[in-house]
Protein backbone atom coordinates (compact mmCIF):
# COMPACT_ATOMS: atom_id res chain seq x y z
CA UNK A 1 0.00 0.00 0.00
CA UNK A 2 0.89 3.68 -0.96
CA UNK A 3 1.34 6.49 2.13
CA UNK A 4 -1.67 6.69 3.91
CA UNK A 5 -1.82 10.87 4.11
CA UNK A 6 -4.21 11.78 7.02
CA UNK A 7 -2.62 15.02 8.18
CA UNK A 8 -5.10 17.17 5.64
CA UNK A 9 -5.78 19.82 8.51
CA UNK A 10 -2.20 20.74 7.78
CA UNK A 11 -2.56 20.74 4.14
CA UNK A 12 -3.76 18.73 1.18
CA UNK A 13 -1.98 17.88 -2.41
CA UNK A 14 -2.98 20.51 -5.31
CA UNK A 15 -6.29 18.76 -7.28
CA UNK A 16 -4.78 17.68 -10.79
CA UNK A 17 -7.92 19.96 -12.16
CA UNK A 18 -5.94 23.04 -10.12
CA UNK A 19 -2.34 22.51 -11.51
CA UNK A 20 -3.79 22.37 -14.94
CA UNK A 21 -5.71 25.95 -14.50
CA UNK A 22 -2.73 27.22 -12.68
CA UNK A 23 0.36 26.10 -15.60
CA UNK A 24 -0.90 28.63 -18.11
CA UNK A 25 -0.26 31.84 -15.91
CA UNK A 26 3.23 30.48 -15.10
CA UNK A 27 4.82 31.02 -18.57
CA UNK A 28 2.21 31.67 -21.52
CA UNK A 29 0.00 34.08 -19.83
CA UNK A 30 2.61 35.77 -17.18
CA UNK A 31 1.75 39.00 -18.24
CA UNK A 32 1.80 41.85 -15.08
CA UNK A 33 -2.02 41.46 -14.00
CA UNK A 34 -1.41 45.98 -13.19
CA UNK A 35 -1.14 45.84 -16.94
CA UNK A 36 -4.53 46.03 -18.55
CA UNK A 37 -3.35 48.52 -21.33
CA UNK A 38 -1.76 45.87 -23.13
CA UNK A 39 -2.95 42.68 -23.96
CA UNK A 40 -0.25 40.54 -21.62
CA UNK A 41 -1.79 42.24 -18.87
CA UNK A 42 -5.54 41.98 -19.57
CA UNK A 43 -6.07 37.99 -19.34
CA UNK A 44 -4.35 37.00 -16.28
CA UNK A 45 -6.29 40.32 -14.74
CA UNK A 46 -9.74 38.70 -15.64
CA UNK A 47 -8.47 35.73 -14.69
CA UNK A 48 -7.95 37.34 -11.09
CA UNK A 49 -11.38 38.82 -11.24
CA UNK A 50 -12.55 35.73 -11.67
CA UNK A 51 -11.34 33.80 -9.25
CA UNK A 52 -11.93 36.43 -6.68
CA UNK A 53 -15.64 36.40 -8.09
CA UNK A 54 -15.10 32.49 -7.34
CA UNK A 55 -13.72 32.62 -3.86
CA UNK A 56 -16.83 35.16 -3.03
CA UNK A 57 -19.30 33.01 -3.87
CA UNK A 58 -17.42 29.94 -1.97
CA UNK A 59 -18.42 32.02 1.24
CA UNK A 60 -21.47 34.08 -0.23
CA UNK A 61 -19.68 37.65 -0.25
CA UNK A 62 -19.31 39.98 -2.90
CA UNK A 63 -16.53 40.19 -5.05
CA UNK A 64 -15.17 43.43 -3.71
CA UNK A 65 -14.92 41.82 -0.55
CA UNK A 66 -12.33 39.67 -1.10
CA UNK A 67 -8.68 40.27 -0.74
CA UNK A 68 -5.73 38.32 -2.12
CA UNK A 69 -2.85 37.49 0.46
CA UNK A 70 0.09 35.47 0.09
CA UNK A 71 -1.04 33.12 3.27
CA UNK A 72 -3.68 32.77 6.05
CA UNK A 73 -1.13 33.85 8.34
CA UNK A 74 -0.75 37.01 6.56
CA UNK A 75 -4.78 37.25 6.36
CA UNK A 76 -5.15 36.69 9.79
CA UNK A 77 -2.45 39.96 10.77
CA UNK A 78 -4.31 42.08 7.53
CA UNK A 79 -7.34 41.75 9.44
CA UNK A 80 -6.49 41.90 13.10
CA UNK A 81 -3.82 44.34 12.87
CA UNK A 82 -5.46 46.36 10.22
CA UNK A 83 -9.18 46.47 12.10
CA UNK A 84 -7.47 47.44 15.47
CA UNK A 85 -5.62 50.60 13.95
CA UNK A 86 -8.37 51.89 11.63
CA UNK A 87 -10.62 51.84 14.75
CA UNK A 88 -8.49 52.42 18.00
CA UNK A 89 -10.52 55.84 18.68
CA UNK A 90 -13.08 53.14 19.68
CA UNK A 91 -11.01 51.36 22.07
CA UNK A 92 -8.02 49.66 23.17
CA UNK A 93 -9.26 45.87 24.35
CA UNK A 94 -9.37 43.35 21.62
CA UNK A 95 -10.34 39.69 22.64
CA UNK A 96 -9.01 36.58 21.36
CA UNK A 97 -9.93 32.71 22.16
CA UNK A 98 -7.59 30.68 23.87
CA UNK A 99 -7.56 27.86 20.88
CA UNK A 100 -6.92 30.54 18.05
CA UNK A 101 -4.07 29.75 15.41
CA UNK A 102 -0.50 30.97 16.62
CA UNK A 103 -1.13 33.53 13.47
CA UNK A 104 -3.84 35.34 15.65
CA UNK A 105 -2.33 34.55 19.18
CA UNK A 106 1.33 35.63 18.58
CA UNK A 107 -0.14 39.20 17.43
CA UNK A 108 -0.86 39.90 21.12
CA UNK A 109 2.49 41.29 22.31
CA UNK A 110 2.84 43.29 19.22
CA UNK A 111 -0.46 44.63 19.80
CA UNK A 112 0.14 45.66 23.34
CA UNK A 113 3.39 47.34 22.31
CA UNK A 114 1.07 49.77 20.26
CA UNK A 115 -1.22 50.75 23.52
CA UNK A 116 -3.23 47.92 22.94
CA UNK A 117 -5.00 45.66 25.79
CA UNK A 118 -5.70 42.29 24.47
CA UNK A 119 -7.18 38.82 26.60
CA UNK A 120 -8.03 35.76 25.90
CA UNK A 121 -11.83 33.93 25.95
CA UNK A 122 -12.02 30.43 27.79
CA UNK A 123 -13.28 27.48 26.13
CA UNK A 124 -14.75 24.31 27.30
CA UNK A 125 -13.72 20.94 27.61
CA UNK A 126 -14.74 20.31 23.72
CA UNK A 127 -13.08 23.15 22.94
CA UNK A 128 -16.26 25.57 22.84
CA UNK A 129 -16.41 29.41 23.30
CA UNK A 130 -16.94 29.90 27.08
CA UNK A 131 -19.79 32.48 26.08
CA UNK A 132 -20.25 33.81 29.66
CA UNK A 133 -16.66 34.08 29.63
CA UNK A 134 -17.00 36.42 26.51
CA UNK A 135 -20.19 38.36 27.74
CA UNK A 136 -17.55 39.06 30.81
CA UNK A 137 -14.54 40.28 29.19
CA UNK A 138 -15.88 42.30 25.92
CA UNK A 139 -16.14 45.50 28.04
CA UNK A 140 -17.05 49.09 26.56
CA UNK A 141 -13.45 49.50 25.54
CA UNK A 142 -13.81 46.23 23.18
CA UNK A 143 -13.56 46.85 19.80
CA UNK A 144 -12.16 43.41 17.98
CA UNK A 145 -12.95 39.97 18.71
CA UNK A 146 -10.96 37.01 16.90
CA UNK A 147 -12.46 33.29 17.10
CA UNK A 148 -11.73 30.70 14.90
CA UNK A 149 -14.34 29.08 12.97
CA UNK A 150 -12.35 25.35 13.10
CA UNK A 151 -10.21 24.25 15.27
CA UNK A 152 -7.84 22.54 13.22
CA UNK A 153 -6.07 20.24 16.15
CA UNK A 154 -9.16 19.19 17.89
CA UNK A 155 -11.76 19.80 15.01
CA UNK A 156 -14.13 21.34 17.10
CA UNK A 157 -16.45 24.39 15.17
CA UNK A 158 -17.45 27.13 16.93
CA UNK A 159 -20.80 28.85 17.02
CA UNK A 160 -19.96 31.93 15.08
CA UNK A 161 -23.25 33.26 14.01
CA UNK A 162 -23.96 33.39 17.85
CA UNK A 163 -21.77 35.16 19.05
CA UNK A 164 -21.31 37.70 15.79
CA UNK A 165 -25.09 38.31 17.30
CA UNK A 166 -23.97 39.33 20.70
CA UNK A 167 -20.69 41.54 19.57
CA UNK A 168 -23.15 43.06 16.78
CA UNK A 169 -25.24 44.49 19.60
CA UNK A 170 -22.00 45.72 21.42
CA UNK A 171 -21.04 47.44 17.92
CA UNK A 172 -17.73 45.25 18.41
CA UNK A 173 -16.03 44.18 15.22
CA UNK A 174 -15.90 40.28 14.87
CA UNK A 175 -12.88 38.27 12.60
CA UNK A 176 -12.96 34.89 12.03
CA UNK A 177 -10.06 32.45 11.03
CA UNK A 178 -12.24 30.49 8.26
CA UNK A 179 -8.71 28.43 7.42
CA UNK A 180 -10.33 25.05 8.81
CA UNK A 181 -13.65 25.90 7.33
CA UNK A 182 -13.89 27.67 4.24
CA UNK A 183 -13.77 24.60 1.25
CA UNK A 184 -14.42 21.97 3.66
CA UNK A 185 -17.61 22.44 4.19
CA UNK A 186 -20.22 25.22 3.45
CA UNK A 187 -19.21 28.70 4.57
CA UNK A 188 -21.75 31.78 4.81
CA UNK A 189 -19.87 34.74 5.79
CA UNK A 190 -23.14 36.92 5.59
CA UNK A 191 -25.48 34.50 7.62
CA UNK A 192 -22.36 33.77 10.22
CA UNK A 193 -22.24 37.67 10.54
CA UNK A 194 -18.42 37.95 10.71
CA UNK A 195 -16.67 41.61 9.31
CA UNK A 196 -13.75 39.70 7.98
CA UNK A 197 -13.03 35.89 7.67
CA UNK A 198 -9.77 34.18 6.37
CA UNK A 199 -9.80 31.62 3.53
CA UNK A 200 -7.04 29.38 3.26
CA UNK A 201 -7.23 27.53 -0.18
CA UNK A 202 -4.15 25.19 0.37
CA UNK A 203 -6.49 23.82 3.12
CA UNK A 204 -8.88 22.87 0.22
CA UNK A 205 -6.85 21.43 -2.70
CA UNK A 206 -5.83 24.97 -4.03
CA UNK A 207 -1.59 25.59 -3.87
CA UNK A 208 0.15 27.22 -1.27
CA UNK A 209 1.66 30.87 -0.89
CA UNK A 210 -2.29 32.65 -1.66
CA UNK A 211 -4.93 33.29 0.51
CA UNK A 212 -7.75 35.27 0.43
CA UNK A 213 -9.32 37.88 3.50
CA UNK A 214 -13.27 38.47 2.89
CA UNK A 215 -13.88 41.82 4.49
CA UNK A 216 -17.45 43.03 5.03
CA UNK A 217 -18.32 45.87 2.53
CA UNK A 218 -17.59 49.40 4.94
CA UNK A 219 -15.46 47.86 6.65
CA UNK A 220 -13.06 50.07 7.54
CA UNK A 221 -9.21 48.78 8.03
CA UNK A 222 -5.71 49.88 7.35
CA UNK A 223 -3.13 47.88 5.12
CA UNK A 224 0.25 47.46 6.75
CA UNK A 225 1.77 47.01 3.46
CA UNK A 226 2.45 49.96 1.32
CA UNK A 227 3.55 50.06 -1.77
CA UNK A 228 1.16 50.08 -5.21
CA UNK A 229 -2.62 49.64 -5.41
CA UNK A 230 -3.35 46.39 -6.00
CA UNK A 231 -6.36 44.64 -4.10
CA UNK A 232 -7.74 47.99 -3.87
CA UNK A 233 -5.17 49.42 -2.03
CA UNK A 234 -5.28 46.89 0.75
CA UNK A 235 -2.81 44.55 0.06
CA UNK A 236 0.48 45.90 -2.32
CA UNK A 237 2.11 43.67 -4.01
CA UNK A 238 2.18 42.21 -7.86
CA UNK A 239 -0.68 39.47 -7.43
CA UNK A 240 0.36 35.33 -7.38
CA UNK A 241 -1.80 35.37 -10.54
CA UNK A 242 -1.55 31.27 -11.20
CA UNK A 243 -1.79 30.87 -7.25
CA UNK A 244 -5.17 33.09 -7.71
CA UNK A 245 -5.82 31.34 -10.33
CA UNK A 246 -5.79 28.23 -8.61
CA UNK A 247 -7.56 29.05 -5.83
CA UNK A 248 -10.64 30.25 -7.78
CA UNK A 249 -10.47 26.15 -9.82
CA UNK A 250 -10.04 25.00 -5.87
CA UNK A 251 -13.13 26.82 -4.66
CA UNK A 252 -15.08 25.82 -7.94
CA UNK A 253 -14.31 22.21 -7.25
CA UNK A 254 -14.80 22.93 -3.24
CA UNK A 255 -18.33 24.01 -3.94
CA UNK A 256 -19.18 21.73 -6.62
CA UNK A 257 -18.00 18.49 -4.64
CA UNK A 258 -19.16 19.84 -1.25
CA UNK A 259 -22.16 17.49 -0.34
CA UNK A 260 -20.61 13.95 -1.76
CA UNK A 261 -16.79 14.56 0.25
CA UNK A 262 -18.78 15.36 3.38
CA UNK A 263 -21.06 12.11 3.17
CA UNK A 264 -17.69 10.14 2.27
CA UNK A 265 -15.77 11.87 5.52
CA UNK A 266 -18.54 11.59 7.69
CA UNK A 267 -18.65 8.00 6.83
CA UNK A 268 -14.51 7.35 6.90
CA UNK A 269 -14.21 9.34 10.22
CA UNK A 270 -16.77 7.51 11.76
CA UNK A 271 -15.36 3.92 11.03
CA UNK A 272 -11.88 5.21 12.41
CA UNK A 273 -13.54 6.59 15.74
CA UNK A 274 -15.31 3.41 16.40
CA UNK A 275 -12.45 1.36 15.52
CA UNK A 276 -10.35 3.52 17.58
CA UNK A 277 -12.25 3.32 20.78
CA UNK A 278 -13.04 -0.18 20.15
CA UNK A 279 -9.57 -1.65 19.80
CA UNK A 280 -7.29 0.62 22.11
CA UNK A 281 -7.73 1.13 25.65
CA UNK A 282 -6.63 4.20 27.91
CA UNK A 283 -7.87 6.27 24.41
CA UNK A 284 -9.45 9.90 24.58
CA UNK A 285 -11.18 11.68 22.30
CA UNK A 286 -10.72 15.30 22.21
CA UNK A 287 -12.98 18.35 20.47
CA UNK A 288 -16.92 18.28 20.43
CA UNK A 289 -18.16 14.94 19.91
CA UNK A 290 -20.61 15.66 17.14
CA UNK A 291 -20.02 19.97 16.11
CA UNK A 292 -16.71 19.27 14.38
CA UNK A 293 -14.97 18.93 11.04
CA UNK A 294 -16.00 15.75 9.03
CA UNK A 295 -12.95 13.35 8.27
CA UNK A 296 -11.25 14.61 11.82
CA UNK A 297 -10.77 12.58 14.27
CA UNK A 298 -8.35 13.74 17.47
CA UNK A 299 -7.21 11.70 20.50
CA UNK A 300 -4.84 10.68 22.80
CA UNK A 301 -3.80 7.93 24.68
CA UNK A 302 -2.68 7.50 28.37
CA UNK A 303 1.23 6.57 28.91
CA UNK A 304 1.92 6.93 24.85
CA UNK A 305 4.08 9.72 23.90
CA UNK A 306 2.85 11.34 20.79
CA UNK A 307 6.32 11.93 19.18
CA UNK A 308 6.66 8.00 19.48
CA UNK A 309 3.40 7.44 18.11
CA UNK A 310 3.51 9.70 15.10
CA UNK A 311 6.96 8.58 14.03
CA UNK A 312 5.87 4.74 14.25
CA UNK A 313 3.04 5.42 12.21
CA UNK A 314 5.19 7.70 9.80
CA UNK A 315 7.35 4.33 9.65
CA UNK A 316 4.37 2.22 8.99
CA UNK A 317 3.33 4.37 6.10
CA UNK A 318 0.80 6.44 7.90
CA UNK A 319 1.10 10.67 7.90
CA UNK A 320 -0.52 12.08 10.65
CA UNK A 321 0.19 14.80 13.55
CA UNK A 322 0.73 15.49 16.68
CA UNK A 323 0.17 17.66 19.43
CA UNK A 324 2.90 16.41 21.66
CA UNK A 325 5.36 18.88 23.19
CA UNK A 326 8.30 16.82 21.99
CA UNK A 327 7.18 16.99 18.11
CA UNK A 328 5.83 20.49 18.51
CA UNK A 329 9.27 22.67 17.56
CA UNK A 330 11.47 19.81 17.28
CA UNK A 331 13.96 21.87 15.30
CA UNK A 332 14.19 24.66 18.04
CA UNK A 333 17.53 26.31 19.25
CA UNK A 334 17.05 24.66 22.37
CA UNK A 335 14.48 22.78 24.66
CA UNK A 336 12.57 26.50 25.26
CA UNK A 337 10.35 25.66 22.49
CA UNK A 338 8.85 22.45 24.12
CA UNK A 339 5.11 23.12 25.24
CA UNK A 340 2.56 20.89 25.27
CA UNK A 341 -0.07 22.46 22.84
CA UNK A 342 -1.88 25.58 23.71
CA UNK A 343 -5.41 24.16 22.08
CA UNK A 344 -5.25 21.02 24.52
CA UNK A 345 -4.02 22.90 27.73
CA UNK A 346 -7.17 25.28 27.03
CA UNK A 347 -9.45 22.43 26.88
CA UNK A 348 -8.39 20.93 30.02
CA UNK A 349 -5.99 18.13 28.94
CA UNK A 350 -3.03 18.46 31.52
CA UNK A 351 0.11 19.22 29.66
CA UNK A 352 2.01 15.84 31.05
CA UNK A 353 -1.18 13.78 29.24
CA UNK A 354 -1.62 15.77 26.14
CA UNK A 355 1.99 14.67 24.73
CA UNK A 356 -0.21 11.67 23.62
CA UNK A 357 -2.12 13.84 21.40
CA UNK A 358 -2.66 12.95 17.79
CA UNK A 359 -4.79 13.45 15.25
CA UNK A 360 -5.89 12.38 12.04
CA UNK A 361 -7.56 14.67 9.45
CA UNK A 362 -8.48 12.87 6.16
CA UNK A 363 -9.21 14.47 2.49
CA UNK A 364 -11.46 13.54 -0.15
CA UNK A 365 -8.89 10.82 -2.19
CA UNK A 366 -8.89 8.73 1.37
CA UNK A 367 -10.68 5.17 1.55
CA UNK A 368 -12.36 2.71 3.59
CA UNK A 369 -9.21 0.05 2.73
CA UNK A 370 -6.54 3.09 4.31
CA UNK A 371 -8.70 3.71 7.48
CA UNK A 372 -8.91 -0.19 7.93
CA UNK A 373 -5.15 -0.23 7.64
CA UNK A 374 -4.27 2.12 10.15
CA UNK A 375 -7.15 0.78 12.45
CA UNK A 376 -5.27 -2.62 11.87
CA UNK A 377 -1.99 -1.17 13.09
CA UNK A 378 -1.97 1.25 15.16
CA UNK A 379 -3.10 -1.16 18.39
CA UNK A 380 0.01 -2.99 17.90
CA UNK A 381 2.09 0.27 18.30
CA UNK A 382 0.21 0.89 21.21
CA UNK A 383 0.62 -1.63 23.09
CA UNK A 384 4.90 -1.91 22.15
CA UNK A 385 4.73 1.90 23.30
CA UNK A 386 3.05 1.15 26.51
CA UNK A 387 5.18 -1.68 27.33
CA UNK A 388 8.06 0.57 27.66
CA UNK A 389 6.36 3.37 29.82
CA UNK A 390 7.27 3.33 33.17
CA UNK A 391 4.09 5.54 33.71
CA UNK A 392 1.67 2.41 32.02
CA UNK A 393 4.16 0.31 34.66
CA UNK A 394 3.25 2.19 38.03
CA UNK A 395 -1.04 2.12 37.02
CA UNK A 396 -0.33 -1.94 35.81
CA UNK A 397 1.00 -1.68 39.74
CA UNK A 398 0.51 0.75 42.28
CA UNK A 399 2.06 0.70 45.07
CA UNK A 400 5.27 0.19 43.46
CA UNK B 1 14.03 4.80 5.54
CA UNK B 2 12.71 8.95 6.18
CA UNK B 3 14.86 9.61 8.28
CA UNK B 4 13.84 13.38 9.38
CA UNK B 5 15.53 15.44 12.13
CA UNK B 6 17.30 12.45 13.47
CA UNK B 7 20.03 10.62 12.33
CA UNK B 8 20.08 6.50 11.52
CA UNK B 9 21.77 5.82 14.80
CA UNK B 10 18.91 7.68 16.93
CA UNK B 11 16.05 6.07 14.53
CA UNK B 12 17.84 2.49 15.29
CA UNK B 13 17.69 2.77 18.68
CA UNK B 14 14.59 4.33 18.63
CA UNK B 15 12.71 1.25 16.31
CA UNK B 16 15.36 -1.54 18.12
CA UNK B 17 15.57 -0.61 21.31
CA UNK B 18 18.20 -2.10 23.13
CA UNK B 19 17.72 -3.76 26.91
CA UNK B 20 13.93 -2.35 27.20
CA UNK B 21 12.49 -3.78 30.69
CA UNK B 22 12.70 -3.61 34.01
CA UNK B 23 15.43 -5.83 36.22
CA UNK B 24 13.21 -7.66 38.93
CA UNK B 25 15.42 -7.12 42.21
CA UNK B 26 17.42 -4.00 40.91
CA UNK B 27 20.41 -2.87 42.86
CA UNK B 28 19.34 0.55 41.85
CA UNK B 29 16.75 2.33 40.11
CA UNK B 30 16.69 5.89 38.49
CA UNK B 31 13.44 7.24 37.65
CA UNK B 32 13.67 11.48 36.28
CA UNK B 33 11.21 13.63 34.19
CA UNK B 34 11.83 16.32 32.42
CA UNK B 35 8.76 18.70 33.34
CA UNK B 36 8.84 20.88 30.40
CA UNK B 37 7.77 18.14 27.89
CA UNK B 38 6.54 15.40 29.95
CA UNK B 39 9.42 12.70 29.16
CA UNK B 40 10.15 10.16 31.86
CA UNK B 41 13.11 7.77 32.16
CA UNK B 42 13.28 4.66 34.69
CA UNK B 43 16.62 3.15 34.59
CA UNK B 44 17.24 -0.14 36.47
CA UNK B 45 20.58 -1.47 37.29
CA UNK B 46 22.12 -5.24 38.45
CA UNK B 47 25.77 -4.62 39.64
CA UNK B 48 28.15 -6.91 41.40
CA UNK B 49 30.90 -5.82 42.68
CA UNK B 50 31.44 -2.01 41.54
CA UNK B 51 30.80 -3.40 37.99
CA UNK B 52 27.40 -3.18 35.87
CA UNK B 53 26.61 -6.15 35.15
CA UNK B 54 23.21 -5.85 33.48
CA UNK B 55 21.11 -2.24 32.67
CA UNK B 56 17.58 -2.25 31.46
CA UNK B 57 15.25 0.94 30.78
CA UNK B 58 11.77 2.27 30.25
CA UNK B 59 10.91 5.48 28.75
CA UNK B 60 7.61 7.42 28.50
CA UNK B 61 8.81 9.81 25.73
CA UNK B 62 10.11 11.20 22.13
CA UNK B 63 12.25 9.04 19.81
CA UNK B 64 15.56 10.74 21.09
CA UNK B 65 14.72 10.14 24.39
CA UNK B 66 14.14 6.63 24.22
CA UNK B 67 17.10 6.34 22.07
CA UNK B 68 19.14 7.94 24.41
CA UNK B 69 18.28 5.40 27.22
CA UNK B 70 18.33 2.34 24.96
CA UNK B 71 22.20 4.44 23.74
CA UNK B 72 22.55 4.53 27.65
CA UNK B 73 22.42 1.32 28.95
CA UNK B 74 24.87 0.05 26.18
CA UNK B 75 27.41 2.26 27.10
CA UNK B 76 27.38 1.82 30.97
CA UNK B 77 27.01 -2.38 30.64
CA UNK B 78 30.31 -3.53 31.69
CA UNK B 79 31.66 -0.56 32.72
CA UNK B 80 32.30 0.24 36.79
CA UNK B 81 30.36 2.57 38.62
CA UNK B 82 33.02 5.77 38.57
CA UNK B 83 33.36 4.89 34.53
CA UNK B 84 29.55 4.86 34.53
CA UNK B 85 29.73 8.12 36.18
CA UNK B 86 32.06 9.85 34.00
CA UNK B 87 29.82 9.20 31.16
CA UNK B 88 28.01 13.21 29.75
CA UNK B 89 25.20 13.54 28.23
CA UNK B 90 27.27 14.81 25.29
CA UNK B 91 28.55 11.29 25.32
CA UNK B 92 25.31 10.10 25.17
CA UNK B 93 24.35 12.12 22.11
CA UNK B 94 27.42 11.92 20.39
CA UNK B 95 27.05 7.72 20.47
CA UNK B 96 23.83 8.49 18.42
CA UNK B 97 25.30 10.42 15.70
CA UNK B 98 23.97 13.79 17.49
CA UNK B 99 20.68 15.07 18.32
CA UNK B 100 18.80 17.92 17.05
CA UNK B 101 18.83 21.25 18.85
CA UNK B 102 15.72 21.10 21.44
CA UNK B 103 16.62 17.64 21.99
CA UNK B 104 19.73 17.78 23.81
CA UNK B 105 17.75 17.28 26.96
CA UNK B 106 16.87 13.85 26.94
CA UNK B 107 20.61 13.06 26.85
CA UNK B 108 20.54 14.67 29.78
CA UNK B 109 17.71 13.29 31.32
CA UNK B 110 19.51 9.62 30.22
CA UNK B 111 22.52 11.34 32.55
CA UNK B 112 20.38 12.20 34.99
CA UNK B 113 18.72 8.84 35.46
CA UNK B 114 21.87 6.56 35.76
CA UNK B 115 23.13 9.23 38.35
CA UNK B 116 19.73 8.77 40.26
CA UNK B 117 20.16 4.91 39.87
CA UNK B 118 23.86 5.04 41.56
CA UNK B 119 22.70 7.04 43.87
CA UNK B 120 20.46 4.34 45.27
CA UNK B 121 22.60 1.82 44.65
CA UNK B 122 24.60 3.71 46.88
CA UNK B 123 21.96 4.25 49.03
CA UNK B 124 21.12 0.48 49.84
CA UNK B 125 24.89 -0.37 50.28
CA UNK B 126 24.60 2.36 52.84
CA UNK B 127 27.32 4.53 50.84
CA UNK B 128 24.95 7.30 50.18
Amino acid sequence: MDRIYFDHASTTPVDRRVLDAMLPYFSEQFGNPSSILIEEGRVPNKAVDEARETLAQLVNAEREEIIFTGSATESNNLAIKGLALANRDKGKRILFSDIEHFSVMNQADFLRSLGFEVDFIKVDNYGIIDLEDLKNKATDDTILVSIMHANLEIGTIEPIEEIALFLKERDILFHSDGTGTCGRIPVDVKKLGVDTMTISPHQFYGPKGVAALYMKRGAKLISFMQGGFQEMGYRAGTENVPGIVGSGKAAQIAMEEVGEKLERLTRLSRRLWDGLSSSIEYIHFTGHPNIRLPGHASFWIEFVEGESLLLWLNLNGIASASGSACASNMMAADETGLKASHVLTAVGVPPEICSGSISFSLGKDNTMEEVEYVLSVIPGIVKRLMEMSPLYEKARKPGR
Amino acid sequence: MAKGPYSDKVMDHFMNPRNMGEIEEADGVGEVGNPACGDVMKLYLKIEGDRIVDAKFKTFGCGAAIASSSMTTELIKGKTIDEALSISNEAVAEALGGLPPAKQHCSVLAEEALKVAIEDYKKKKGQG
